[in-house]
């Protein structure tokens, strides 16, 4: 059995593209296209060199040892928080600017939560020099002041989403809106493995360069390519899925995904998606996705922006169905305190994301001699005014 | 036969109506269908508010949210048309998004269409291929008349395998947009609909987005069967609430 998508975009029962008519164009023509110019050598070659000049690429897969002496494993970082942007979406817009201007496109529409995804794209925008307009619910606006500066500084124009909820979701909506109105010149930077085939999929082989890097550089420290396990946390699951890739076929390989419990998987404040949804149809992909029993969308909840997000990609809704992945939920309260943990141990302040993934040790036991991979998806400052209201500092 | 392909057969240019069940205000739903058929309205599509619309504009949405909010569920409106056949002949669309469908159970929701007297479905972002492998004997099964889209951007190819695969009619998106972003036509308008005419379909095409008065209905339906008007009608509920829709329809035809 394979967990990749297979050539229509399903993985197992989940992916493919429910979309509107006025998208069919769009996304057919991205679907003809994107596995050819990914595999064009001046294509790859332009997309490696700028994650190594540009992106600082490869992270550095780090040893963390008064963790692992406190948990009584080897833990491995992957240093993602290390990427230019401060996390490691810019992997993936990297390469869906490169795609754009092979399809060329001259301008460039995004979907942003907390603004991580949107600096990636404005950043490659104004690498590129392409027009960059970003899509954030005015929520998000108003409580994550600092990202929309930095997008602005970066010549992105960002359009408030003010319909439904006001949030992630409903700027995605917004995004979409926009490209079924600009259907030629533009294109749309997805931020996470999910929306209408071929993204998951795509953005997936994007990001695949952490795993890629995983294998090797664990064969340089532990002479073998594969951990025992990878562990990543999932909001629409972008980080998890480039550092579960090389591996998703590896049965010896053990697969964690980490999901924001937010305040409590029952509280009814949670983005636990796994444990809380439901098969149905989200932004154009068939998958699991927190919902009312009539079928609408509800918000999700999660002290983490990055994993406030009502779905989860195909791949990952498919990985915990069949039962290759193990699922974890994490409250805000353990990943807070695991961010401070790692902070004291290891002098590596982590987003609260990522803080999900290292808060599964206090009560997932790994034998002594396990090597596990965390994927360090992203770095703290955007995070300190969490930081400082939750632990009054 | 399917009250739709019986209204088509009519010389006449169809004027098809969309609401959202639900708005302006929760019980509205058998009134206005009421009032539309007994203005001359052809065809009405009655609209099942979604949390995440996302082919439809700011009017539409709004509308949906309201309706939402209103306490509107697909249960609910089963119940509002459960005597609609007892008052009206008009053929009847529900259009919607395809999840609230999925949650209903897709079976179940079909059966209750049939129960009620339910012609066709609108499901935007239900794909062709998806419909083809998993739906279509369900649907016909029982009775129901799948629309299929087509824009300006869809290929020649495509136009003729949807053409294949429908009964009843083709809708036909008139621009590149959401609903109600763009008002009136200008030539590109000109050269998709020539473009349409010019490949005789073997269904006919009702045309939608961007008709809102008589104008835009006649420059609609010069080359085709008739036309959709839904943002128009529910900025003129929003501001009229349901008394006067004889007044709206009026000023259409």
């Amino acid at each position: 059995m394979s967990y990749h998508a297979d050539e229509r975009g399903y993985y197992g029962e989940f992916g493919g593209a429910f979309i509107p008519e006025m998208l069919y164009p769009n996304c057919e023509e991205l679907r003809q296209n994107y596995l050819q110019i990914m595999a064009e050598p001046s294509f790859q070659e332009e997309f490696h060199q700028l994650l190594k000049d540009y992106v600082g690429r490869p992270t550095p897969l780090y040893f963390a040892e008064r963790l692992s002496k406190k948990y009584n494993t080897k833990i491995y970082l992957k240093r993602e928080d290390l990427c230019h942007t401060g996390a490691h979406k810019v992997n993936n817009t990297i390469g869906q600017i490169l795609m754009a201007k092979r399809l060329g496109k001259h301008r460039i529409i995004a979907e942003t939560g907390a603004g991580q995804h949107g600096v990636a794209t404005a950043t490659v925008c104004a690498l590129m020099g392409i027009e960059c307009v970003v899509y954030m619910g005015e929520i998000d606006i108003a409580r994550q002041a600092p990202n929309v500066a930095r997008m602005k500084m970066l010549g992105a124009e960002v359009r408030p989403a003010t319909s439904g909820s006001k949030t992630l979701k409903d700027a995605t909506n917004e995004a979409i809106r926009d490209w079924i109105n600009n259907p030629v010149d533009t294109h749309y930077i997805i931020g996470s493995v999910v929306g209408p085939h071929p993204y998951p999929d795509m953005v997936a082989r994007f990001q695949s360069v952490i795993s890629e890097e995983i294998k090797s550089q664990l064969l340089e420290k532990e002479g073998r390519e594969n951990p025992d396990f990878v562990v990543a946390c999932v909001g629409g699951g972008s980080n998890a899925a480039g550092a579960f890739y090389h591996f998703l076929d590896t049965p010896e390989v053990g697969i964690i995904a980490v999901e924001a419990a937010g305040k409590g998987i029952h509280s009814g404040e949670s983005a636990a998606t796994s444990a809380l949804g439901k098969i149905g149809i989200i932004h154009g992909s068939k998958t699991l996705l927190m919902q009312t029993p009539d079928g609408q969308i509800t918000e999700p909840y999660s002290i983490s922006a990055g994993l406030d997000y009502p779905g989860v990609g195909p791949l990952h809704a498919h990985l915990y169905t069949s039962g290759r992945g193990e699922f974890i939920s994490i409250t805000d309260d353990e990943a807070m305190k695991a961010g401070l943990n790692l902070c004291k141990l290891e002098g590596i302040i982590p987003a609260i994301e990522s803080s999900h993934a290292l808060a599964i040790f206090k009560d997932r036991k790994f034998a002594e001699d396990d090597v596990v991979v965390v994927n360090l998806s992203g770095r703290g400052d955007k995070d300190l005014q969490n930081y400082i209201d939750y632990f009054k500092l | 036969m399917n009250r739709i392909k019986q209204k088509l057969q009519e010389d006449k240019k169809i004027l098809s109506i969309y609401f959202t069940a639900g708005y302006p205000t929760l019980n509205d739903t058998v009134k206005i269908i009421q009032d539309l058929e007994q203005n001359g309205v052809d065809l009405i599509e009655i609209g099942l508010p979604f949390s995440d619309p996302l082919a439809d504009g700011p009017t539409i949405q709004a509308s949906s949210t309201a309706a939402l909010k209103n306490g509107m569920t697909t249960t609910l409106l089963f119940e509002q048309l459960k005597d609609i056949r007892k008052t009206v002949s008009i053929p009847l669309i529900l259009m919607g998004y395809f999840n609230p469908v999925l949650q209903y159970g897709v079976e179940a929701f079909c059966q209750k269409c049939e129960e009620i007297g339910i012609d066709g479905l609108i499901l935007p972002d239900l794909p062709l291929d998806v419909y083809q492998k998993e739906y279509e004997t369900l649907f016909k099964k029982h009775g129901l008349i799948n629309v299929f889209l087509i824009t300006p951007q869809t290929s020649d190819a495509r136009i003729r395998a949807i053409d294949d695969a429908s009964e009843g009619f083709v809708y036909m998106v008139s621009s590149a947009s959401t609903t109600g972003t763009k008002e009136g036509f200008g030539p590109e308008q000109s050269v998709y609909f020539e473009r349409i005419a010019a490949m005789n379909l073997k269904n006919p095409q009702i045309v939608g987005f961007g008709i809102s008065n008589a104008q835009t209905f006649q420059q609609a339906t010069a080359h085709t069967k008739g036309a959709i008007i839904g943002s128009a009608f529910i900025k003129y509920l929003t501001q009229n609430g349901v008394d006067g829709i004889g007044g709206f329809v009026g000023q259409i035809r």
